[in-house]
């Protein structure tokens, strides 16, 4: 019977085509122990040549010019007080997100209310809103006369400085907060919350003790995220931020003024902090237990009533609207402004400032594509690398750390480290800067996604296939990347949007090119003289073809 | 020739040892059953054969070859899961079509293969039906063409049937072993259900802890199990311990407890042996009357139940401990049986059903435990 099966099955030289025949010789390299181990190494470099050491240690190359500055103690005090004031931000910030954002996901997962789908939908705005476009609204929305000073008179008006920087990280760490707790939520099974109401809980204390405990790894996860935004983010802080400095203010100021030691100092040490800040997170935060062993009954029973349930939800829902959506959704009034009065056709026409506006807009998106491209290549081995454990427990867990860095460190300081990196070597063009940076900035996006999805395929399709006769590239091919392939579009598309919407390392890169996010805060900051309108209409642009990219996510990812 | 032979295989994971000193010779067109409980290792055991697990030491030959390092694409062994693992994004005939592909079939001819399989399987008419569209019994059967369809002459199932309610499961375990055997190919299937490796197997192997306990036929098992363990967990059975006091051929005294000893017809104890008595549920008389023959304790019922062809009657014998009898229904009505608890009966088994084992190292209730 074997003898008949082993000539019975050979393939048929004559009626195999072409293209199968290579198929079917890749697929067989590819079951050979070297070509798993080259196809694994383009990962692994990739991943520390491009996206991981240049960020992280090229700044080292800055050599003594970055302890100069210890030699100036007025810079030095006011680069001390932009770190403090990023981390006191960003942990603020955080915590208050984690308070107002996790009712917000309770009440999407959980109501049986015909609006969740529409407040699920709002909820989203500010990720769809590129962070500049949001931070020109926050600042007319809070800043300008038409704004809050017209809903409750002009003395809430504020002037740009740290409170606008609060409220603008608040309405974009939000919808963070709330897409990890939704996430979580709906795998959370209910039951050890009824369980625990059936012996005498109420659903305050049952949450309390059983339902946040459970909850905790999405918690830190979502806090991690809100917490690393908050810290990057620079353009949107930029226009906001008035005199006040923090540190990617800080590093963006000093850029402009020509002072270099500063700019290198205070990047070290943001990529220091915040990567120690963020590997003692993932420490620590698994052994940190939460408050559970005291319950007070009354107390609870009472928070726990429909009358304190439902003030509740319409506080959450009021500082959503006051917070979140209007402060996002303002700039469309400087837009619509832009439709009427003679500049969108000005727009149209590409006259004056609108030629390098199209210019810096085919940049970003051209940008954005090649280092998607890249990272989606090279991203895949590494992504089944990390979840398949190939390259052995301790050495995926190292990698699977390492490749949350570059999110972590604040985006211009991981852009100044890799500027001083290509910097020493020729032939790296200013666009392929640009390119590696978003690269590296980007990478994680992507990359976790394919993480999560390679992990959720059973290992057991793999087993199978490999004792049908399947070779490893077979597999890749014809089961994991049809399995995993919404978690690749969507990991793309998130990893796309976020290099378009990306400022603070391009800023920090860019010495003759310009994106359209960099553009738009010259525009905001008046370096470059340009109309509330024309701003708004620039900003809005910029908002629809974002919009556009997530729709393509939204339908891609549904139908999983 | 035998179709798979295992030498002595271990695979440890850090100290603790999954599989220890596993040997196997498996005969070509067998159907084997490994039998354990939770946690022996009959997984490993299976992915080991499979190669999807690597022995740490020991080694298997495949039809005279060694394959113990080779790949599991290079091994010509299909692996079953126990979830089936079906490819949720393709259609069964494509699931099915897999395996002739992957060994370089055209997709002409491995589309005419998984055809063929899915008739053999009563599938056809739902070929171009996706996994999650069949009920838990029609997935089995898909994985199981599939398995089949790459022609493999070795079919690795784990708890095949594990996943499927209890009556469908006793008739699919029928057709299973009659679909193997119509093909002609060695079968290895993995199971705690002591029923099903008992009704389907040619020979079944026990493994506990990693070791194989006892590898033959199921009436050898059950009439000769080679520990207490083996005992309980294959077919069930009453355990008393004592000491040997007599010792004659063909008759063997135990003592069990104070005034109480058995007698059984087995050799090989001498005087003085600690030992575990045992005897089978279904070979234990109940009866109303005390009568002067050997092996009979007087006790109190302590429950019955009634299990359809068969009365489960529980009785005390004070300190010599409790034991279980299974009594046909009909032969319970005929006699009369009290079915009252707390009444006066008396247990007996017949000499020669008497097994008698050394007494095991560790305590015999840890000794019987099968989770």
């Amino acid at each position: 019977m074997r003898e008949e099966s082993e000539t019975g099955w050979a393939p048929r030289g004559s009626s195999v085509s072409f293209g199968r025949r290579a198929l079917l010789l890749l697929d067989s390299i590819s079951g050979s122990r070297s070509a798993m181990i080259v196809a694994y190494a383009i990962g692994v470099l990739f991943f520390l040549v491009i996206v991981f050491v240049p960020p992280v240690f090229g700044i080292l190359l800055g050599g003594s010019k970055i302890f100069e500055m210890l030699s100036h103690p007025d810079l030095l005090s006011r680069g001390g007080s932009a770190i403090a004031a990023s981390f006191a931000i960003a942990v603020t910030v955080s915590l208050v997100d984690l308070a107002a954002g996790l009712p917000m996901a309770w009440f999407i997962v959980r109501s049986r209310s015909g609006w969740v789908s529409t407040i699920d939908t709002l909820a989203n705005i500010p990720f769809i809103v590129p962070t500049v476009a949001l931070g020109y609204s926050v600042l007319a929305f809070w800043g300008g006369s038409q704004g809050i000073g017209s809903l409750l008179g002009s003395q809430f008006v504020l002037s740009p400085g740290w409170q606008m920087i609060v409220l603008l990280h608040f309405a974009f760490s939000y919808p963070v907060i709330v897409r990890v707790m939704v996430g979580a939520l709906q795998g959370y099974k209910e039951v050890y919350e009824t369980a625990a109401r059936t012996l005498g809980a109420s659903t305050f204390t049952a949450v309390r003790t059983v339902s946040l405990p459970l909850l905790k790894p999405s918690l830190v996860a979502g806090f991690l995220l809100a917490f690393a935004r908050s810290l990057s983010e620079t353009g949107a802080t930029v226009m906001v931020a008035g005199v006040f400095e923090n540190g990617p203010v800080f590093i963006r100021n000093a850029r402009v003024a020509g002072q270099e030691s500063p700019l290198l100092f205070v990047s070290l040490v943001l990529i220091v902090a915040s990567s120690l800040f963020f590997i003692a997170i993932r420490i620590f935060a698994p052994k940190m237990r939460l408050p559970i062993s005291t319950v007070w009954p009354r107390l609870e029973k009472r928070l726990s009533s429909t009358s304190a349930m439902t003030s509740r939800n319409l506080l959450v829902f009021l500082v959503f609207v006051l917070f979140v959506i209007v402060p996002s959704l303002f700039v469309v009034l400087p837009g619509a402004g832009a439709a009427v009065d003679g500049t969108l056709q000005e727009a149209v026409s590409a006259r004056g400032i609108w030629s390098n506006y199209w210019q810096s807009i085919g940049l970003s998106y051209l940008i954005a594509l090649v280092a998607t491209c890249l990272n989606v290549v090279a991203g895949l081995p590494m992504s089944v690398l990390i979840a398949r454990k190939r390259g052995g427990r301790a050495i995926s867990g190292v990698l699977d750390t390492l490749i949350n860095i570059p999110i972590v460190v604040p985006s211009i300081a991981l852009g100044v480290s890799i500027g001083i990196f290509w910097g020493g070597v020729t032939g790296v063009s200013e666009f392929w800067l640009l390119v590696f940076a978003h690269a590296s900035i980007t990478y994680t996006y992507f990359v976790r996604s394919m993480i999560a999805a390679v992990e959720s395929i059973p290992v057991e399709v793999e087993d199978v296939a490999r004792t049908l006769g399947a070779k490893p590239l077979m597999i890749f091919r014809r089961l994991t990347i049809p399995l995993s392939k919404y978690a690749l579009v969507a990991g793309a598309i998130m990893a796309f949007t976020r290099s378009v919407d990306e400022t603070g390392a391009t800023l920090a890169v860019a010495k003759k090119l310009s994106t359209a996010p960099v553009l738009m805060v010259d525009w905001v900051k008046g370096t470059v003289p340009a109309t509330p309108h024309a701003i708004g209409l620039g900003l809005g642009i910029l908002v629809l073809t974002s919009f556009a990219s997530l729709l393509v996510l939204t339908i891609a990812t549904r139908r999983t | 020739m035998p179709a798979i032979k295992l030498v002595k295989v271990t695979r440890t994971y850090g100290r603790i040892k999954v599989i220890d000193q596993a040997s196997l010779e498996i005969a070509d067109g067998e159907y084997v059953c490994i039998l354990g409980p939770t946690g022996a290792g009959k997984t490993t055991l299976l992915r080991l054969i499979a190669g999807l697990v690597t022995a740490t030491s020991g080694h298997i030959e495949l039809d005279g070859r060694e394959i113990t390092n080779v790949r599991p694409e290079d091994r010509n062994a299909s692996y079953v899961p126990q979830q089936y693992a079906l490819f949720s994004h393709m259609t069964i005939r494509d699931n099915v079509a897999f395996g002739p592909l992957a060994r370089g079939c055209t997709p002409q001819q491995s589309l005419e293969t998984a055809d063929e399989m899915l008739k053999l399987v009563r599938l056809a008419h739902r070929a171009s039906a996706f996994p999650h569209e069949l009920s838990g019994g029609m997935q089995q059967r898909v994985a199981l063409a599939r398995g089949l369809a790459g022609r493999s002459p070795l079919l690795l199932l784990d708890e095949p049937l594990g996943a499927i309610d209890a009556r469908l499961r006793v008739i699919l375990r029928y057709e299973l072993r009659k679909l193997a055997k119509g093909l002609g190919v060695t079968v290895i299937h993995v199971t705690h259900d002591q029923q099903e490796a008992m009704s389907i197997a040619d020979r079944i192997a026990v493994l506990r802890d990693g070791a194989i306990q006892q590898f033959g036929r199921p009436s050898e098992i059950y009439e000769a199990p080679g520990s207490p363990f083996l005992a309980n967990f294959v077919g069930g059975a009453n355990f008393l311990e004592g000491v040997v006091v007599r010792e004659a051929r063909g008759a063997t005294m135990i003592d069990i407890a104070e005034g109480f000893s058995i007698t059984s017809s087995h050799d090989g104890h001498g005087m003085g042996d600690f030992v575990v008595t045992s005897f089978r549920q279904e070979g234990t008389l109940i009866l109303t009357n005390a009568s002067l023959e050997e092996n009979v304790i007087p006790g109190t019922l302590v429950s019955t139940s009634f299990l359809g062809s068969y009365l489960r009657c529980v009785v005390n014998l004070g300190r010599v401990g409790e034991v279980v009898a299974k009594v046909p229904v009909r032969e319970a009505l005929e006699r009369r049986l009290p079915d009252r608890t707390g009444e006066l009966v008396y247990v007996r088994a017949d000499r020669g059903r008497i097994m008698i084992f050394d007494r095991p190292e560790r305590p015999l209730a840890v000794e019987l435990e099968a989770f």
